[in-house]
């Protein structure tokens, strides 16, 4: 695996796991994983697999953190040391509070932060599998987490990146076209108030570039949106299905 | 001036409900003129305003409310209360004691102790003030006997039913009396263990349920078939 390929793209314009340039990688969301959590969810993309669970909202330990006009939402965002090929300390590392902060910040403006003053809101993000793009699946995973624990929202959040390998721009970037490619673009989204929340870049991009991997990141956005819902919506429409069938026998 | 969605449909946070002359009510908020949902659940809709039933919240006090509590922590004048909402409520010494609290003589372990549940009222709360609790009311006060179980505060109105019917259907056909504290804890109290065992499991099953249809129905058959299954093994 530690090997470099050659090349990122063969000459039909298809990438190392044998995607187009604007496609996908497979998304699985499952909600309410965690039972001992207020709201839970699981997020498969790709070979990403993401834990996260929301607390709260609940009384503010320290108690000075607390604001009188707002909540506070705490995110932490972590890798298991196992998640990589290299053992990763479990420590939080420079580059897990950066993420922390980027994520609390993409949420922010979704949640009613004003309506309970004086408590938090706690949200863990545990990667177990990372391969790319984990900050994108995190926040995806997090705002179906908060939207399943109650939290009153202005709508879901969710991330979906877009970059460029070997000259072309290219959605949703794995493991290895993150670091071997030329840029990276994480957007995040709230789809039906059409609001970005995360923008971020790194690598060199032109203006016209840039402006097209926004693009595709946006539809990719558009595209887990889809599946965000039916995931929410699939915890209870279940049981609506079970009672008509005993209703039935 | 349109409604977008049916009625009873499952919306998620930003779901566009509505537009134009309609009232937002419980759940959705308004942007632009359009009214949005704020939280999963269930659309419901009079002739001018629509409300989304939650399908899960947590419980916001107001006061006046019944609710059922731990004692979490006895403190110098009164003890602290866990009500299953984001704020922590106080009960006063002198409220439990109806006359003055006197620390030289009353000792409030001894009354009240971490641990105990109580029904109690909330008096007072509002955004910058924690809720104020009373138990002197008849009705209230230390629960003694009976089952606690927990369901989501926004199923409440489901146990109850219209007008009481789910409730008091249950009461009938366990012959137990139950308590819903509207933070969503319900105390279940009846002659023997399996009759509250009973009206528990009929409870749970609304909880899950409850956005589907016919479920007075249902819940009335499975108490019947329990019991004539129970009353079949005594013989």
């Amino acid at each position: 695996m530690n090997d470099k390929p050659e090349k990122l793209m063969d000459k039909k314009g298809l990438r190392l796991d044998g995607r187009k340039a604007d496609e996908l990688r497979p998304v699985k969301l499952e909600v309410g994983v965690i039972s001992n959590a207020d709201g839970s969810a699981y997020i498969e993309h790709g070979k990403n697999k993401i834990l996260a669970a929301v607390y709260g909202p609940r009384e503010v330990h320290p108690k000075h953190l607390a604001l009188q006009d707002r909540t506070v939402l705490k995110c932490r965002y972590h890798m298991a040391p196992f998640s990589v090929q290299e053992r990763k300390s479990p420590a939080p590392s420079r580059r897990e509070i950066e993420l922390s902060k980027v994520i609390r910040e993409s949420l922010e403006p979704a949640v009613f932060m004003e309506f309970y003053p004086r408590t938090m809101i706690d949200v863990f993000i545990e990667v177990l599998q990372a391969d790319g793009g984990t900050r994108c699946a995190s926040i995806t995973a997090a705002a179906l987490a908060l939207a399943d624990s109650g939290v009153p929202m202005r709508d879901l959040v969710v991330a979906c990146a877009a970059g460029k390998v070997e000259d072309t721009v290219v959605v949703d970037l794995m493991d290895t076209e993150d670091k071997l490619g030329a840029a990276d673009v994480p957007v995040a989204l709230m789809p039906n108030l059409n609001a970005v929340t995360l923008l971020q870049m790194d690598g060199k991009l032109t203006q016209e570039e840039f402006e097209k991997a926004v693009g595709m990141a946006l539809d990719g956005c558009k595209q887990i949106y889809a599946m965000q819902k039916e995931a929410l919506k699939s915890k209870y429409v279940n049981v609506g299905e079970q009672t008509k069938e005993e209703a039935e026998e | 001036m349109p409604i977008f969605l049916e009625k009873r449909q499952i919306v998620t946070p930003g779901d566009l409900i509505a537009e134009g002359e309609y009232i937002a009510g419980e759940n959705t908020f308004v942007e632009n003129g359009k009214i949005y949902a704020a939280r999963v659940g269930i659309i419901e809709y009079e002739t001018k305003k629509v409300d989304v039933v939650a399908l899960k919240a947590f419980y916001v006090p107001r006061a006046g409310d019944i609710v059922i509590g731990t004692i979490t922590e006895v403190g110098f004048n009164g003890w602290t209360v866990d009500i299953n909402s984001p704020y922590i409520a106080l009960l006063r010494a002198s409220d439990v004691l109806s006359r003055p609290f006197k620390p030289q003589k009353d000792d409030l372990p001894q009354v009240l102790d971490a641990g105990d549940l109580v029904v109690a009222k909330i008096v007072s709360y509002d955004r910058t003030h924690d809720p104020q609790l009373t138990v002197a009311e008849p009705g209230l006060g230390k629960i003694t006997r009976g089952q606690i179980l927990k369901i989501t505060p926004t199923k409440i109105p489901r146990v109850i039913g219209k007008k009481g019917s789910m409730i008091s259907m249950i009461k009938q056909e366990t012959g137990c009396n139950i308590i819903l504290g509207l933070n969503g804890v319900v105390l279940v109290t009846g002659k023997n263990l399996e009759d509250e065992q009973l009206a528990v499991q009929a409870i749970l099953k609304i909880e899950r349920e409850s956005h589907t249809s016919g479920l007075t129905d249902r819940i009335t058959q499975m108490l019947k078939e329990e019991k004539s299954k129970k009353g079949g093994k005594q013989e």
